[in-house]
């Protein structure tokens, strides 16, 4: 019992092409604004008719070109929270949680909502209106109106993205929490990496209507296959690469050679490490037992209020190459900084075998 | 005095704005989800009785519904002449106002976001139960100042009326018509009067209008506005 997915359909700037099978858990889709994330909810939802393929969902068929099947949206059960909400503006909370259960007995409908009101934290607003709620509430109100007709899948059209941080994460874990009690597939439309990762139990990454990379987001991130899915799951680091010996390779574009423990294969070739992973150690103690350590300069720097981000150079000033304005960015806590930010240039960073990854263009 | 005319004016415009209400809402919705070039020369058609002098528009009704149109044959066959009777002013005020109202809907419902229409969708609604609960009740405002503008233009025909009603006292002279024949028998104070009663309704209408579009207090069409 799934989620089947297989469809084609031409958009103005590239064509989504797409087959996928969701489980009854969630999956998190990742990819840019203008990858197709929504268009493709909207032809699973029954809103947009795809060009050629076939949805299923356990099974009934909602839409298979071979042969001729088209189930209007209204007949799907499908939910779908809408990234603006697209609330009913005339109806209060109450109004809009009952709008998809209006053929139930009145008690019934009267316990639904309830239930979903509770479920929803929305008690002692049933009475209000759309424009006299907050961002979150109302996407809470959308997120019961939809599963008030018990969806045989739920799908989340970013979610959070129209949010600020503070009820993002309060809706972030009314997500999580519906979820745990939802148990068909959900698909979640995200831009937002860690959004993505934190939600999903499955991931896909949608690149310009293609899917570049999909199964567990643990491994997704661990060993991205493709420059392209290395940058979409937040890669900062990438260079070109050289095959030197079976685990040799020379990383052109930061200029040094690294150990690796994969094997490179085909050209054009890639290395990439993620900025967290740039380890900073003491240079003398560091050099006798490690490999892949390199001097490096700071270049500049960016602060967030718990984290810093290096902009370092291989080169020692006035030797780089003057388009390049850094080789890599490494990522740490303010406390690690602290360790090291009076010492003097050169720094040394250690770029570990097990977190380099190769990829393919 | 006779007070015919004002109870035929409002007769004729109350029907005509209600046959007009719902035809144009009707050709409105059903306008909205379609494209294609056959579409402009349908809007030409549903426009053309705004853009034709009124004695035109009286003219090709009359061929129409006269004793040897076609819908005047049909009529006919029932034992029922449209021609010079009151339901030609209420046919004659229809036409007229129709345009005003198809285009004020058309450009409520337009106005209505689809996502929520598309909502509505998701949740089992039909598409009769989209258009009654979501979208009707989203570009009221639209419709109603459509509505108001429609009952103002059927009761200001004049031309169309003549040509297709006639002027028959008690029957089917309406104010406009009365204000005439009054002017041509140089009964000059009888044309003031009526004239004084039509800018009275037109001025209350106007109000009304204002009213529902600028002044809505905190009340249940507050949500209509952006």
């Amino acid at each position: 019992m799934a989620l089947e997915v297989q469809i084609e359909k031409k958009l103005p700037d590239f064509t989504l092409d797409v087959s996928f099978r969701a489980e009854n858990e969630p999956l998190s889709i990742l990819g840019p604004s203008g990858a197709g994330k929504t268009m493709l909810l909207r032809c699973i939802a029954g809103l947009e008719r795809p060009d050629r393929g076939r949805v299923a969902l356990n099974d009934r068929v909602f839409f298979d070109s071979a042969q001729h099947v088209w189930v209007p949206a209204r007949q799907r059960r499908v939910g779908m929270l809408f990234q603006h909400y697209a609330l009913f503006p005339h109806r209060s909370v109450t109004g809009n949680i009952a709008f998809g259960v209006q053929n139930l007995p009145r008690d019934e409908q009267t316990r639904r909502v309830a239930e979903l009101v509770r479920q929803t934290h929305l008690a002692g607003l049933e009475d209000r209106y759309p424009r006299e709620l907050s961002g979150g509430e109302q996407q809470r109100v959308a997120l019961a109106r939809a599963l008030a007709i018990e969806p045989e899948a739920l799908l989340l059209d970013e979610p959070l993205s129209a949010l600020d941080t503070h009820l993002r994460s309060q809706m972030e874990a009314q997500l999580q929490e519906t979820f745990a009690a939802y148990r068909r597939p959900a698909l979640l439309v995200t831009h937002n990496i860690e959004e993505a990762y934190r939600l999903g139990a499955q991931m896909l990454v949608l690149s310009k209507g293609r899917i570049a990379a999909s199964g567990s987001k643990e491994e997704i991130f661990r060993r991205p296959a493709s420059v392209e899915v290395a940058r979409l799951t937040g890669c900062k680091n990438i260079s070109r690469a050289r095959a030197i010996s079976d685990h040799t390779i020379e990383a052109l574009d930061w200029g040094c050679t690294l150990q690796v423990t994969q094997e490179l294969t085909g050209t054009p070739a890639f290395v990439g490490i993620r900025a967290h992973h740039i380890e900073f150690t003491e240079s003398a103690a560091a050099t006798s037992r490690g490999e892949n350590i390199f001097p490096c300069w700071l270049k500049r720097s960016s602060e967030t209020p718990f984290r810093i981000t290096l902009f370092l150079s291989l080169r020692e000033p006035g030797m780089e190459s003057a388009s390049q304005t850094h080789h890599l960015q490494a990522e740490a806590s303010k406390e690690k900084w602290q360790q090291f930010r009076e010492r003097p240039f050169p720094w040394y960073v250690r770029l570990s075998s097990d977190a380099l990854f190769l990829l393919r263009e | 005095m006779d007070w015919s005319p004002l109870w035929i004016s409002i007769a004729t415009s109350v029907t005509a704005t209600v046959v007009t209400l719902v035809a144009g809402l009707a050709a409105a919705a059903w306008r909205e989800s379609r494209t294609g070039p056959a579409m402009a020369l349908v809007d030409g058609i549903f426009l053309l009785p705004l853009v034709l002098p009124p004695t035109v528009v009286g003219f090709l009704l009359l061929l129409l519904f006269g004793r040897n149109g076609p819908l005047g044959k049909l009529f006919l066959e029932f034992g029922a002449t449209i021609v010079f009777s009151w339901p030609a002013t209420v046919i004659a005020a229809t036409v007229v106002a129709f345009p005003l109202m198809y285009l004020t809907a058309r450009a409520a419902l337009e106005q209505v976001d689809p996502q929520m229409l598309q909502a509505a969708r998701t949740l089992g609604a039909t598409e009769w139960r989209v258009f009654r609960e979501v979208a009707l009740p989203l570009a009221w405002p639209g419709v109603l100042a459509g509505t108001i503008l429609s009952f103002a233009r059927a009761l200001g025909e004049f031309g169309a009326t003549l040509m297709l009603a006639g002027n028959i006292p008690g029957k089917t002279e309406t104010i406009p018509i009365a204000i005439y024949f009054a002017v041509e028998a140089n009964e000059m104070q009888r044309a003031a009067m009526w004239c004084f009663i039509d800018i009275g309704i037109s001025l209350a209408l106007l109000a009304g209008l204002y009213y529902w579009t600028h002044l809505q207090g905190p009340g249940r069409m507050q949500w209509a506005r952006r």
